[in-house]
């Protein structure tokens, strides 16, 4: 036992190697939210067809990566697939691991809320004119959009922690720098504090862009709000 | 002279059993009010509905201005953005000012430019008399400037007709008037209408006819005097009777 290391906490809290990791992380964090939100729309729009075949692959896409660790997803993905001959770099076994399984629960997301807005609206906005993609565009996507915000919100506090996991592929992000660190330097509990306290500073940063969103698309739904 | 809005023999179901529509015609001429009038459940709601596409028909036909809707080749859109529809509950875009509310049809639809199609917007909220509501959010406005705020948002779009569904039934009674009285003047400045309502005061200021259905079917089609003063069918009789003792 040699106690904890204030100075080593310290050092390593302002650590480039570390830091750097933690921008991975976030870097990470907004490709998977991003290209799953685009891939999770597309799979909602699907799953909502009139054509059946499309409902049914967007059901078992969904069924598939919702059912599955995503830790499983990714060692398929990078250690399992060259057997078959499709190899894909560090990096691009993680994008596609994360974004896959992030745009399988966004897609559910994006679809109830969807579904929430309710059918006069679109009555109304067809009415007057409004083409099919006119009507999502203007009318029901805006308005679903604020119904999504607090599970998405939970989604991209999710995401950004199980970046971590693309670690056990040695994808260079934060904890697994800090693993790196830690068996250079031994400092076991002050480095894995020092990796959680980044964890958490993003996990709460994201809170506040959370917060200001919603006030952003809540405008005209809260009688107070418009003032 | 043909009929700007004309609907013949049209039939409409809701699933195999049950039957809302039953050949139901009708001809609006150009500058003509129709009320449709009828016990709930009757399909008026439902027909006028039908009139602009937004519910499908099985059976029968549906033109506006020569321009079949019942044609699976006639543009939908374009044969919507030229008819104004007023609902119910308003359905206002909740998430847009009352200005963009009445922008969003002419700049989207339209392609007119913003500032064209402000002035118009502004001009029109003048006429409804809620020039100063325009920065609000739907929201903060009573259900009666809603509604007028809807009707606004329609005309933004220059109809040739205008289709009002039951639009005072969602108010409270204070506030039926102020929205009748829009009603009135657009009557009286020539406006096609075809106006779903209980409100019997509206129909014999304005209305040229009144049609009755109930059952799905139209029962009786008269002018409005006729109508008030020597209905024809039983149901019709019944129905007044009803909505008429106070």
């Amino acid at each position: 036992m040699h106690g904890w290391n204030w100075t080593g906490f310290f050092e390593y809290l302002t650590n480039g190697y570390l830091f750097q990791g933690a921008l991975v992380t976030l870097g990470l964090t907004v490709a998977s939210i991003t290209l799953g939100l685009v891939l999770g729309f597309v799979i909602a729009l699907l799953r909502m067809s009139p054509l059946k075949p499309l409902r049914w692959f967007a059901h078992f896409y969904i069924w598939l990566f919702r059912g599955t660790p995503v830790l499983v997803q990714l060692i398929i993905i990078y250690t399992g697939l060259p057997q078959i001959g499709i190899r894909f770099t560090v990096l691009e076994s993680t994008l596609i691991g994360l974004v896959m399984n992030e745009a399988a629960y966004l897609a559910e997301i994006i679809r109830s809320g969807i579904n929430a807005v309710p059918r006069g609206q679109s009555n109304a906005a067809r009415a007057i004119g409004m083409k099919d993609w006119q009507i999502m565009r203007y009318i029901v996507a805006p308005q679903a959009t604020r119904i999504i915000i607090p599970p998405l919100g939970n989604s991209v506090n999710g995401c950004l922690k199980t970046t971590s996991i693309a670690s056990v592929i040695s994808m260079e992000e934060l904890l697994r720098r800090t693993q790196v660190l830690i068996q250079e330097k031994f400092m076991v509990l002050e480095l894995f504090v020092v990796a959680a306290l980044y964890y958490l500073i993003m996990t709460t940063a994201w809170d506040f862009v959370q917060r200001r969103i919603e006030r952003r698309f809540g405008r005209g739904f809260d009688i107070s709000a418009g003032h | 002279m043909t009929p700007l809005i004309s609907l013949k023999g049209v039939d409409k179901w809701y699933g195999p059993g049950f039957q809302v529509l039953r050949g139901c015609s009708l001809d609006v001429a150009r500058g003509e009010v129709v009320v449709v009038c009828g016990p709930s459940g009757s399909g008026k709601s439902t027909l006028i509905k039908c009139v602009n596409g937004l519910e499908p028909v099985q059976g029968g036909s549906i033109a506006i201005e020569a321009a079949e809707v019942t044609d699976p080749k006639t543009d939908m859109t374009k044969l919507r953005a030229r008819v104004g529809m007023v609902f119910q509950h308003f359905e206002l875009f909740p998430h847009m000012s009352v200005l963009d509310n009445l922008c969003i049809g002419p700049q989207k639809v339209m392609g007119r430019p913003r500032a064209e199609a402000e002035a118009k917007a502004m001009a029109l909220l003048e006429r409804v008399g809620l020039a100063a509501h325009a920065a609000k959010f739907p929201i903060q406005l009573s259900g009666g400037q809603q509604q007028r705020v809807a009707i606004a948002r329609a005309l933004a779009m220059d109809p040739v007709a205008m289709l009002f569904d039951e639009p005072t039934s969602a108010l409270d009674p204070e506030m039926i008037n102020e929205v009748l009285d829009v009603m009135v003047e657009l009557a009286r400045e020539g406006m096609t209408m075809i106006v779903v309502t209980h409100e019997m005061g509206f129909a014999r200021r304005v209305a040229d006819r009144v049609v009755f259905m109930d059952g799905g079917e139209v029962i009786e089609d008269s002018p409005k005097d006729d109508f008030f003063g020597a209905p024809k069918s039983p149901r019709a009789v019944e129905f007044l009777s009803k909505i008429l003792q106070h």
